[in-house]
């Protein structure tokens, strides 16, 4: 900003970062996308990389990802973007890598290529958006769907005796060696989002530092098929994901420790 | 270069390294694993990427993001594998990124067997995944023409940024012939502009095969279809041999093409004018030669290990100008000379 005689300059406090495009999004009023995609930017601006990230986008509400971030990116088959973020980060292993995926691209169909990324350590890092539902095709079940919880393809609450229980993606990818950072965060409130910032930081951080597998959970909002209001859909995260998801770190290896202990 | 006994399935491994592939990623299974282990160890000895991916799926999708890099990849697999397979071939296509992909072709259908077999003809020049498109497909007869055809699968790919399969037949995979090998090519330095290499100083490329505008992906599908249309003009293949004169043309593709060659030899010999047409790309077909053959023969015997699928190809090409009967084994079988040699004396009876 520039000065005007007579007048104190003003300090600029918020900007669209250069990583997110100046587009408009298709996502729901109340939807967390949008807050999840400025974190990553601000981060990726943050750490000056930017001009060497690509980015991949899933099969879900969020498939045109590629749209909304400044960066090279490439559009995943379903649940496959860990396969391909291997391919990518592999022949270019000084670029960052990315992918960014939801419950169903992630826990579902891709609950494979996941946890053998995890397993070989591909330093990549994974933003998973987990908001208990499947958002793109309308409302049915996701593997993180609660018990009880009613969705279109369960539409007297998820029986678990018929459809069985939710998946702790952190805690069950925080067991696979390989893994450098794994944590959950949660974007129902203010503090938990800079919070969430912190820990997808650190996520890219380990990338950077060439650590192994990082990923962070996102417990995130969904009003449109939750049929809630956004204040209300950020009442449950809090009052009924966050309690069978725990927020926390679930695995950090003593690097990202050290990491972490010299911001 | 020297000429050394090699395994089908290492020769191809070989010749793909030789034609500077930078990324292998693949799964294993039989009869291919060969080329999955061949690069195992010579990947990492050359400072190359390999891995042994969790699956098929898993592979064919790394493939398809060390393509979007601009890099030269590859994958091998059979029958089953090439199904799973098949979901990201459709996205590598429509994103127009190159890679070349090798199938061993097996016993079917569903787990079938580890023989050699040719009936997965339909999978690979018709479905190679979903959506309105063919890969370019290659078929080597010999350990030679699969080395030589390996490293036209790397050229094709990059020409026209597409997919390229090189196909055989278990027998081809593990059979040792004599053979050379080509020196090996340096890898290149440059990546294509279309690359995802990182935004510096440039807008950012993005590689998708995603297009919600059905007018918009109709443009998609009509620039496919015009590199098709050329690839099609320009790239069919085929070799043929005692046609001067034939009145009877046998035609088949890889292991049946060179089974077949010694019943037409035998059947020369006895005195009947037969020929052999094999094609080399099974797409783009070469209709051209063989519908300028079909001017000429009175009748086509078409020779597979499948149940008949080429031959609705040759019917195409021949244009219902003369009879087109099929010969076939299937469930892994491979034909012997002498039943291929009665199938041809029975039908030259007729003509």
């Amino acid at each position: 900003m520039t000065a005007v005689e007579g007048l104190a300059e003003e300090q600029l406090v918020y900007r669209r970062p250069e990583a997110l495009r100046d587009v408009p999004t298709h996502y729901c009023p109340g939807c967390t996308h949008g807050v999840a995609h400025r974190i990553v930017a601000e981060v990726l601006d943050e750490l000056g990389v930017r001009e060497r990230t690509i980015g991949i986008s899933p099969v879900g509400c969020a498939v045109l990802a590629y749209k909304y971030f400044n960066t090279d990116g490439a559009e995943a088959a379903h649940g496959r973007a860990p396969a391909m973020a291997t391919g990518i980060k592999r022949l270019m292993p000084d670029h960052v890598v990315f992918t960014y995926q939801g419950d169903g691209d992630l826990a579902a169909i891709g609950i494979a290529e996941i946890i053998h990324a995890a397993a070989r350590g591909e330093n990549f890092t994974t933003i998973f958006i987990n908001n208990a539902i499947y958002g793109m095709t309308s409302g049915q079940m996701a593997p993180t769907t609660l018990p009880g919880q009613r969705t279109s393809s369960t539409p007297t609450g998820r029986d678990v005796e018929l459809a069985g229980y939710p998946l702790r993606v952190a805690e069950l990818l925080a067991g696979v060696t390989g893994g450098a950072y794994i944590a959950r965060r949660s974007l129902h409130n203010v503090k938990e989002i800079n919070r969430a910032k912190q820990a997808v930081r650190t996520a890219f951080q380990a990338q950077l530092a060439g650590l192994g597998f990082s990923m962070v959970e996102l417990l995130s909002a969904c009003p449109t098929n939750w049929e809630m209001t956004p204040p209300e859909a950020m009442q449950w995260i809090e009052e009924h994901m966050v309690p069978y998801y725990p927020l926390d770190d679930f695995k950090v290896i003593d690097e990202v420790q050290a990491l972490m202990k010299r911001r | 270069m020297t000429v050394e006994l090699l395994k089908g399935n290492v020769a191809l491994a070989e010749a793909a390294i030789r034609a500077g592939v930078e990324a292998y990623f693949g799964y294993p299974i039989t009869p291919q694993t060969e080329v999955l282990e061949h690069m195992a160890r010579r990947m990492p000895e050359l400072g190359r990427v390999f891995i042994q991916a969790e699956s098929e799926l898993a592979a064919i999708n790394m493939v398809y993001g060390a393509a979007c890099t601009g890099a030269r990849v590859m994958t091998s697999s059979s029958s089953p594998g090439i199904s799973l397979m098949q979901e990201g071939l459709s996205y590598i296509a429509c994103s127009e990124v190159p890679c070349v992909v090798v199938d061993v072709m097996r016993g079917g259908p569903g787990l079938g067997n580890i023989d050699p077999s040719q009936a997965d003809y339909f999978q690979v020049t018709r479905s190679a995944g979903h959506g309105d498109y063919h890969a370019i497909v290659l078929a080597p007869a010999s350990v030679q023409e699969a080395i030589d055809l390996t490293a036209l699968a790397f050229d094709l790919a990059d020409r026209y940024r597409h997919v390229v399969m090189v196909v055989a037949d278990g027998l081809i995979g593990q059979m040792m012939e004599p053979a050379e090998l080509p020196p090996m090519q340096p890898l290149r330095k440059e990546r294509p502009e279309w690359a995802l290499t990182g935004a510096v100083g440039r807008e950012p490329n993005i590689i998708t095969s995603l297009e919600l505008s059905a007018p918009g992906l109709e443009e998609v599908n009509l620039r496919l279809q015009a590199k098709l249309a050329e690839i099609r003009q320009t790239e069919q293949r085929s070799t043929e041999m005692l046609t001067e004169g034939a009145k009877l043309m046998v035609v088949g593709y890889g292991t049946a093409g060179r089974i077949a060659q010694t019943a037409v030899k035998q059947a020369c010999r006895e005195g009947m004018r037969v020929g052999l047409f094999r094609p080399i790309t099974l797409w783009p077909f070469p209709e051209r030669r063989l519908s300028m053959l079909a001017d000429s023969v009175d009748a086509f015997l078409v020779v597979e290990m499948n149940a008949g699928q080429m031959v609705e190809d040759v019917r195409l090409s021949a244009g219902g100008q003369v009879p087109v009967t099929a010969y076939g084994r299937t469930g892994g079988v491979v034909p012997v000379p002498e039943e291929i040699y009665y199938e041809i004396a029975a039908l030259y009876e007729r003509l």
